[in-house]
């Protein structure tokens, strides 16, 4: 038996090794290990005062800054009866379309899409294909833009705070999204058409795809928790279904609902909720031969591309809302006063279900904290596919084996130092 | 320290204990950072480039030292490069990982993980800059677009960066930004080392000191004159609003800047009791 690995698996965030056992019959087993330091959120945050919770929950990522300010405003609000204005709310759907569009594009063009192209980096491309690293750079820029925009900043969000925002952004610095938006609809036309040239490996790993789900629209900010199994509950009850677990390979945890692994992220909603996307993106799934119910985790980059043409057309339209109703300046959050309490707020941050639960002191000082990340849950799923595919790769050279299994990995488009916090 | 390049340097960007935010903000140097390549080459970068190529001559470390195999690698990095800095507050002062040191790893695991001993390579977190020296240090939660460049053009020239030397406050009266203080929150500004263009304070919030102490910052005095009883009638708010007691205070100065105000309060508990009354 012969241990190959890849010891810091390149283009991902965070500290992943992987690595496989193989027998000398062609048989192996494979393994994702976590091996990034625990930073230990739960344990800082205790004691510390909402405002300041809010503030460092952010920190917890670079990349889905708005997801966990998001999950920790709504966790607070919840546990300390918080209301908000739906002139907030629409703001935080902004910010956290304009997150999902940059987090989704720097996986699709910048970690994941050099795969595809044989290329170490994207840059790699500036002197042969200047046109298509500028266009992923330009729809980057312009998800932290819309950011910038509502929160102040992308990494991390400044505006954003228990009941509402601290600063509301002037009629003249939302316009130019206007146009800026229904631009990108042409870079995202142009993404669509070179996927539609790449061809995907094909791999079926049916497996529970768990994800937010609302009555009204494509759930990204709210909604209750769905499986695929055919179950729907409250977020606030999620430590009655899903269970965490210690893998000692692993300083990530491991969850569990229905069955020992399941799926989040893009492609488990768009499983689960299809037809709530936008027109353009349901035609987009189409060209791009996605159908749900899709058991390809390999598609997970594709679900992303049908997604970043949603949230830009639903971004369109609240911009437009808002500066058809006009922005109420004087709706900026003044100080909101301390509760006891309990609560969890739970959205879809770009690689999935992200859970924060806070418990309050009447004083507003954190007593606990648990935060469930979207990486972590996958983590069982992912072992699971590795293990699938490599049964197809028995004849492959011991580069080429890591090579297609590290495709994999990032093709979950995992966020590793958030996973351990 | 100088250091003059003839051929393009090769440049290499190193994580630790972070949530990669000061790396995405170099990514977010866009066309800027398309221009640089000019005058670069980026050789190893583990989260946007597959390379096996370890001949870096400037390395960028961004995040916290938290486990031994962190220590070894970031004492391999010193030895490889002419040049490291310290990229953002968790790198260069410790951010939030300092924070943890109030507790045992042992406590944190178990409170955690359930065991007390998993996983087993943690170790109190301290910044890069604790562990090998930093030629520049790049503060910030995340780092500020402008001064990062400023500073990229210093180590291409060879030249020392100045870091400023102001509060933040500065900053805020340039922006014409309503003082924090009279919205009664309590602002970490008057001790802040500028260099972001005060933008937390200019979309509403308060300094929180990610930037960490301007040298020379009297914490102390910051503190007792939001608690003294003779304070300002706009720290008379701050007191009102939020009930806070001389701890709390240093509570929320010590965010980004657990190390330092340690020492303070240290010093101060040390005078308080050779001074009784």
């Amino acid at each position: 038996m012969t241990e190959i690995k890849i010891h810091h698996l390149t283009r991902v965030e965070g500290h992943g090794e992987l690595t496989v056992h193989r027998e000398k019959s062609g048989a192996a087993r494979v393994r994702f290990s976590v091996v990034e330091a625990p930073r230990f959120f739960e344990v800082l945050l205790q004691d510390k005062d909402f405002r300041e919770v809010t503030h460092i929950a952010s920190r917890v990522c670079g990349i889905c800054a708005v997801s966990h300010k998001c999950a920790a405003l709504k966790a607070t609000e919840s546990a300390m009866n918080i209301p908000i204005s739906t002139q907030t709310e629409i703001m935080r759907r902004i910010a956290f379309y304009g997150e999902v569009l940059s987090s989704h594009i720097l996986h699709i063009y910048f970690l994941a899409g050099p795969d595809f192209m044989n290329i170490p980096a994207l840059f790699s491309l500036l002197d042969s294909e200047p046109e298509l690293v500028q266009r992923a750079v330009r729809l980057k820029e312009l998800g932290y833009a819309l950011c910038d925009a509502v929160a102040g900043r992308h990494t991390h969000p400044v505006a954003m705070t228990a009941g509402g925002f601290s600063f509301v952004p002037a009629q003249k610095n939302l316009r130019p999204f206007k146009d800026k938006l229904h631009n990108a609809m042409e870079d995202l036309e142009e993404t669509v058409q070179l996927f539609k040239l790449i061809r995907l490996p094909d791999l079926s790993c049916e497996t529970e795809y768990v994800s937010l789900k609302h009555p009204d629209h494509y759930a990204f900010y709210d909604g209750d928790l769905y499986s695929s199994e055919g179950k729907t509950v409250s977020v606030q009850t999620y430590r009655d279904h899903i269970t965490e677990r210690i893998e000692a390979h692993s300083t990530a945890k491991y969850a569990r609902w229905h069955r020992p692994e399941y799926m989040v992220g893009a492609l488990a909603r768009f499983n689960n909720n299809h037809d709530q996307l936008s027109p353009k993106a349901r035609s987009a799934a189409a060209q791009l031969g996605l159908q749900a119910p899709c058991f390809n985790p390999f598609m997970i980059t594709t679900a992303q591309i049908v997604e970043c043409i949603h949230c830009v057309e639903d971004s369109l339209h609240l911009v437009n809302l808002l500066l058809e109703k006009g922005i109420d300046a004087s709706a900026v959050q003044s100080a909101v006063s301390a509760a006891p309490g309990t609560g969890v707020g739970a959205v879809e941050a770009p690689r999935g279900t992200l859970f924060h639960e806070y418990a309050y002191d009447d004083k507003g000082q954190c007593l606990s904290a648990n935060l469930v990340i979207p990486t972590a849950q996958n983590l069982g799923n992912l072992e699971k596919d590795l293990q699938t595919f490599q049964g197809f790769l028995a004849d492959a050279d011991d580069d080429i084996l890591l090579q297609q299994l590290g495709m994999l990995v990032r093709a979950y488009d995992p966020c590793i130092s958030c996973s351990t916090h | 320290m100088s250091f003059q390049f003839t051929n393009k340097p090769g440049i290499a960007f190193f994580d630790f204990a972070c949530c990669e935010g000061c790396q995405l903000t170099v990514l977010r140097l866009n066309q800027t950072l398309i221009d640089l390549l000019a005058h670069i080459k980026i050789v190893a970068w583990r989260e946007v480039m597959t390379s096996e190529n370890s001949d870096y001559d400037i390395a960028f470390c961004e995040g916290s030292i938290s486990s031994k195999s962190d220590l070894e690698r970031i004492r391999q990095v010193r030895k490889q490069a002419d040049i490291v800095a310290a990229l953002g507050t968790c790198a260069s002062i410790g951010c939030h990982n300092a924070l943890k040191n109030k507790w045992t790893p042992d406590h944190m695991r178990a409170s955690v993980y359930g065991d007390p001993h998993f996983p087993a390579d943690v170790i109190t977190p301290r910044p890069v800059a604790a562990v090998v020296p930093v030629d520049y240090h790049i503060l910030g939660c995340p780092v500020s677009t402008p001064e990062l460049v400023t500073v990229i053009k210093c180590m291409l020239t060879g030249q020392k960066h100045q870091r400023p030397n102001e509060p933040v406050c500065v900053e805020c009266k340039r922006n014409d930004t309503l003082c924090v203080f009279e919205k009664g929150l309590v602002c970490m500004g008057p001790v802040t080392r500028c260099g972001c263009n005060a933008v937390c304070t200019s979309f509403g919030d308060a300094c929180r000191g990610c930037r960490g102490l301007m040298e020379g910052a009297n914490l102390q005095a910051a503190v007792q004159a939001l608690t003294a009883d003779n304070r300002h009638s706009i720290m008379m708010r701050c007191k009102k609003n939020y009930d806070l007691s001389e701890n709390d205070i240093y509570e929320k100065f010590t965010l980004y800047n657990h190390n330092h105000t340690e020492d303070i309060k240290h010093d101060r508990d040390q005078d308080s009791s050779s001074h009784p009354g």
